[in-house]
């Protein structure tokens, strides 16, 4: 049966999965202590919760439990991962590397390391939004001290070589981070295989809940250090100070061990639909799929359809199917997507563009009725604009002299 | 955000989608925005010689709900209306008839200008000197 409204938005967040939630309630109500009351059997208990979710969220990626330091998410995750490394290995070099498709968090972050007097090299990437290792290689310099290169891509799911940059930064002296938020959970994900040293991700894109992210921090070969970005009573080794989620990070450790165990099913299922759905949408004349298809994850799927706009599109269909545009009509700026301009898109494909993040949930009658409504619709709105009738009229649009506002 | 319900309605149920012979003298065409700034709009009026007034009123849009909305409710006030009363329609008329929010008042300035546009397109063609409007503040 067909369940509405749909939800295609699964890189913006999970639905939690309700065995995450079984697991949590507990722990709001009679379990609630404080992890770090040491003294009686409330924060025994809270404490060994904590410790065993520890042990679940480090299982999937083949980390020790002791590198696992919790966080408020991956937005904190990124910025204690880089500012923290900055500060930390200040002696050795204040030089990082990183690349123009980021998330905001890792960009952001490096910005106001620029400020603090931190050099910071942005690789470019291909039309496939993948970089380039050989540009990797010559960015390279005796004072870099940090890679920070993302898993996969949030607006269009590109998985970039982990493992091969991890290898040049080895080969260098230099550390490799990544923001992992997208991978985590969705795809195998592992620190010692992939050589990385430190790693953010999230409890809430992976079907946990929001408000709990880790950093994941190597101990061997080598031992990695972080500045802890917060004062406070010195929890997480230090590293990362304030109370623990105790919930959250149940919950956390819940979504991990699901993830583990239903990870290869549930891709298998949802990378078919995602397959079915670009097919079908493919089938539209100017359309045409936004980054890599090798090396991406199974539940994305970013298509522009040329001569509609992103936001415009969606408002055909967005009462019944939830999902994002590289479009950024509602903001100030009017700014479309800077990942999708990366890739090399013009601003009017990255305007015309939609993210579809399939996840755990979606059904096959939700993707039929998609391919339905979207397809309606953008012929619909092609009916209507006037950038289609030019293109059927063989007028070549970038010969006209546009009103710029 | 939300769209207001008279957004939705000129979204699902456009009114003068369409387009007229450009050649024609009697068609002032305006074609304002740009790909890359994801708005385009393209309005044309038919203009009846002897009276003046605007028989006809067509648009093509490419851009957000709003944009569609405002060409839309555009064209509706167009049909009518003499030049010299077209030339009046302020795009503030239509941010409170379509109850637009802050972020899409550039809709409704992006209508004005196509209104303006497609009336001096259609003076150029019949001899008449180019209107000269002050330039739109927001962008």
């Amino acid at each position: 049966m067909l369940k509405l409204p749909i939800y295609l938005d699964n890189n913006a967040t999970t639905p939690m999965d309700p065995r995450v939630l079984e697991a949590m309630t507990p722990y709001f109500l009679e379990h609630f202590g404080n992890a770090a009351s040491r003294n009686h059997s409330f924060g025994w208990e809270a404490e060994e919760a904590v410790d065993y979710a520890r042990e679940q969220v480090a299982r999937l990626i083949n980390a020790d439990p002791k590198e696992v330091i919790f966080t408020s998410g991956a937005t904190e995750a990124d910025n204690l991962g880089i500012k923290g490394v900055f500060e930390m290995y200040a002696s050795k070099g204040n030089h990082i590397i990183t690349a123009v498709t980021e998330h905001k968090a890792v960009l952001d972050t490096c910005k106001h390391i620029e400020k603090l007097g931190g050099e910071v090299t942005y690789l470019s990437v291909a039309e496939d939004g993948l970089i380039d290792l050989k540009e990797l290689e010559a960015a390279m310099k005796p004072t870099t001290i940090l890679v920070a290169i993302m898993y996969a891509n949030n607006e269009v799911g590109v998985i970039q070589p982990i493992k091969e940059i991890s290898a040049i930064a080895r080969k260098h002296g230099a550390l490799v981070f990544t923001d992992a938020t997208q991978a985590v959970g969705k795809i195998p994900v592992d620190v010692i295989k992939d050589g990385i040293d430190l790693m953010a991700f999230s409890a809430h894109k992976m079907y946990g809940p929001k408000g709990v992210g880790a950093l994941y921090v190597r101990r061997k070969n080598p031992r990695v250090k972080v500045t802890a970005q917060m004062d406070g009573g010195g929890h997480e080794r230090g590293m990362r100070s304030g109370t623990l989620n105790v919930p959250g990070i149940v919950g956390f450790g819940k979504a991990c061990e699901i993830a583990m165990l239903d990870m290869e099913e549930d891709n298998k299922r949802i990378s078919a639909m995602r397959d079915k759905l670009e097919t079908a949408l493919l089938k539209l004349e100017e359309a045409y799929v936004n980054g890599s298809t090798q090396h991406r994850l199974p539940h994305v799927s970013n298509i522009s359809f040329k001569y509609v706009e992103g936001e415009g599109l969606m408002m055909g269909f967005n009462k019944n199917i939830a999902l994002s545009s590289g479009s950024a009509c509602t903001s100030a700026s009017l700014e479309p997507s800077y990942v999708l301009k990366a890739l090399g898109l013009g601003d009017d494909l990255a305007h015309s563009s939609l993210r579809f993040g399939l996840g755990r949930f979606t059904t096959e009658e939700q993707i039929d009725y998609t391919i339905k409504a979207v397809s309606e619709t953008v012929l619909k709105l092609r009916e209507m604009s006037p950038l289609w009738e030019m293109y059927k009229e063989g007028i070549d649009l970038n010969t006209i002299e546009w009103a710029h506002h | 955000m939300a769209y207001s319900e008279k957004v939705i309605d000129h979204y699902q149920n456009p009114k003068n989608v369409g387009t007229l012979d450009k050649a024609n003298k009697n068609v002032g065409t305006g074609l304002v925005g740009a790909p890359e700034c994801g708005d385009v709009m393209r309005l044309q009026i038919q203009v009846d010689d002897a009276t003046g007034l605007i028989t006809d009123a067509k648009f093509k849009t490419f851009g957000c709900g709003s944009a569609i909305a405002s060409s839309s409710l555009a064209t509706e006030w167009l049909k009518g209306k003499t030049v010299d009363e077209a030339v009046k329609i302020d795009n503030m008329d239509i941010v409170e008839e379509l109850n637009l929010p802050p972020v899409k008042i550039h809709c409704s300035v992006l209508a004005e200008d196509a209104i303006k546009a497609a009336i001096n397109d259609y003076r150029t063609k019949n001899g008449m000197e180019v209107l000269k409007f002050e330039e739109s503040v927001v962008h």
